[in-house]
């Protein structure tokens, strides 16, 4: 990892509830994530991935632990983070009196930034997120997708170290996903450290470069995406079915499929657990016609994030 | 430095949203001392349902009330938008300035349109009642600070209704203290006159808008029984201290959790 921009050591958040009771919202967590990185919390809703992201952000308390970020203690000098930070909340929290334009530029009015500056940045962040045409509109007027792209060019203003996104596609419709992971990872080409939470798998396969998987208040994994994945027992899987019945074809497979870790067969449907199932593919199909076997149809189902969640958890990842 | 750039962009951005709706503005601070002098000062009077020396008696209330409802609204109304559902105030919490500089922000806002509320009063009340009116001005700075202060109480108590009630509860918070607080604020009547019911006297000791009408009442009227103008002073002098406390802490709790 490249030198830490964000270290947490021990963070924990606790709320007093109205029974009387206290919940452990953040139950102790450290990582650290270095400068131009995108790093992701992975979790399903009440995980602890907003409480993280408050606590960073200065908008929730630490109860106990540290966290600093660019080397600034969060709990000793919150305003001197404020100006290194910008935040994309989970709701649409844009300035419905002031249009995008303004939103933008009193934005970058709050922390100092001179009038030329901030009138070429903004209009620099409109057409970024492709916004110009819309920008003496109201918010209000905007689409889900505008609004979010809007909120992440408002953020974006000052010039931020780093950029926290709170589940920053949720809600929102396939395209729009699409486009604002596009930005997400232009941003990070051209430097931009980014934090993100997801409870979306494929957005933090995608877009992290790490990712911390997250329940209950505690962090059950951090690795690369790739490396999580590989870790994963039961591996990937490639689901075969046959037109007519073969008896022999599972141990044809096992002779001729390097790689392959064993078969379940049931009637003409077999199961193939391999750890590089793109690679064998070609080799299983030939096997199959070596042997005069009709397939019906091949599948390959590699292994997800959700498959990660799945084994850490032993419950699925629901959006 | 940078910290006083960003409370006046804060401001700024304020004045703006304001500047945009200036009819909304006028309308919410201008109709209610409107309709106060017309109906006690003008219709009240001229019908004979009270004496025309009611008139001279009720301007320093409706100069307080006016004062009051135009702080707390100016200061409530705009927090319950800012932390409603969408919380949009977020953007200037975020700012690089304590959250406290921007709570203050806004009662400063407030009072700025307390103060306006104020000012309208003697142009309207001098239109529509002068010749009901028997006003002898007792300090003129006197009643400045006690312009300045009333307009400092009101945002100040709007900003803890504002922090304190949730924004679809505030009709309820209207029925419940905003208009009791009128009624038991000495308007209409001198405190002194409470003395024949002598619980209510005192109890309605509790109320700033009581010391914000008889210090008023004391510059403005002083041939009527008054509350002594130090009295008065200390009297919202304390509720602002006590307020502001309450104010900052719901303040912070409604900004870090």
């Amino acid at each position: 990892m490249a030198e830490p921009i964000i270290q947490v050591h021990d963070l924990k958040k606790t709320y007093y509830a109205r029974g009387g009771h206290y919940i452990e919202a953040v139950a102790g967590i450290s990582f650290d994530v270095g400068r131009r990185e995108i790093f992701g919390l992975l979790g399903p809703n009440g995980a602890g991935k907003s409480t993280t992201i408050g606590m960073l952000t200065t908008t929730v308390r630490i109860t106990d632990g540290r966290a600093s970020i660019a080397g600034i203690d969060l709990g000793l000098d919150p305003i001197s983070v404020k100006k290194k930070i910008a935040v994309v909340p989970q709701g649409i929290n844009l300035d419905r009196s002031l249009t995008a334009r303004e939103n933008l530029i009193y934005h970058a009015k709050y922390f100092g930034m001179p009038k030329e500056e901030r009138e070429a940045r903004a209009q620099e962040l409109l057409e970024l997120m492709a916004l110009s045409k819309r920008a003496s509109d109201y918010p209000s007027d905007f689409s889900g997708g505008m609004a979010r792209r809007l909120q992440i060019a408002r953020a974006l203003m000052h010039n931020p170290e780093v950029l926290f996104l709170d589940e920053a596609t949720t809600g929102l419709d396939p395209q729009s996903r699409l486009m604002i992971w596009h930005k997400i990872r232009d941003l990070n080409d051209s430097g931009q450290t980014i934090f993100l939470t997801t409870h979306h798998m494929e957005e933090a396969d995608q877009l992290c470069d790490r990712v911390a998987i997250m329940d209950k208040g505690k962090i059950l994994t951090m690795d690369t995406p790739a490396r999580l994945k590989k870790a994963t027992p039961g591996g990937n899987v490639v689901d075969l079915k046959t037109l007519d019945h073969s008896e022999d074809l599972p141990n044809w497979l096992k002779a001729e499929v390097p790689g392959l870790d064993r078969v379940e067969s049931e009637n003409n449907t077999h199961r193939l657990f391999l750890d590089r199932p793109e690679e064998a593919l070609a080799n299983i199909v030939e096997v199959t016609r070596k042997h005069n076997v009709k397939l019906q149809s091949v599948q390959l189902h590699p292994v997800t994030l959700e498959d990660v969640f799945v084994h850490m958890t032993g419950r699925a990842l629901r959006e | 430095m940078s910290t006083y750039k960003t409370f006046l962009a804060i401001m700024e951005r304020d004045l703006k949203v304001m500047s945009r709706n200036l009819g909304d503005f006028f309308l919410r601070i201008g109709v209610q001392p409107l309709l106060f002098a017309f109906i006690f000062g003008y219709v009240l009077p001229t019908i004979g349902s009270i004496p025309r020396s009611f008139s001279t008696l009720v301007l320093p209330g409706i100069l307080a009330v006016s004062t009051m409802a135009a702080g707390v609204q100016g200061t409530a109304m705009p927090l319950a938008w800012d932390f409603g559902a969408t919380k949009e105030i977020q953007d200037r919490l975020m700012a690089p300035i304590s959250i406290r500089l921007v709570m203050i922000e806004k009662i400063i806002m407030g009072m700025f349109e307390a103060w306006l509320a104020a000012a309208f009063v003697f142009p309207v009340a001098y239109l529509i009642m002068w010749e009901n009116l028997n006003l002898h001005l007792e300090s003129l700075p006197l009643l400045i600070l006690l312009l300045v202060l009333g307009g400092l109480v009101s945002a100040t108590l709007g900003m803890v209704l504002g922090t304190i009630v949730e924004p679809m509860r505030f009709s309820m918070m209207f029925a419940t203290v905003i208009v009791p607080m009128i009624f038991l604020g000495a308007t209409y009547y001198p405190w002194a006159g409470l003395s024949k019911i002598p619980w209510l006297q005192y109890l309605v000791l509790l109320n700033p808008l009581v010391y914000l009408s008889e210090g008023y009442r004391g510059q403005l009227t002083p041939q009527i029984p008054h509350m002594a103008p130090e009295y008065a002073i200390l009297g919202i002098v304390v509720s602002i201290v006590i307020l502001m406390a309450v104010a900052t802490r719901e303040f912070e709790k409604r900004a870090i959790s």
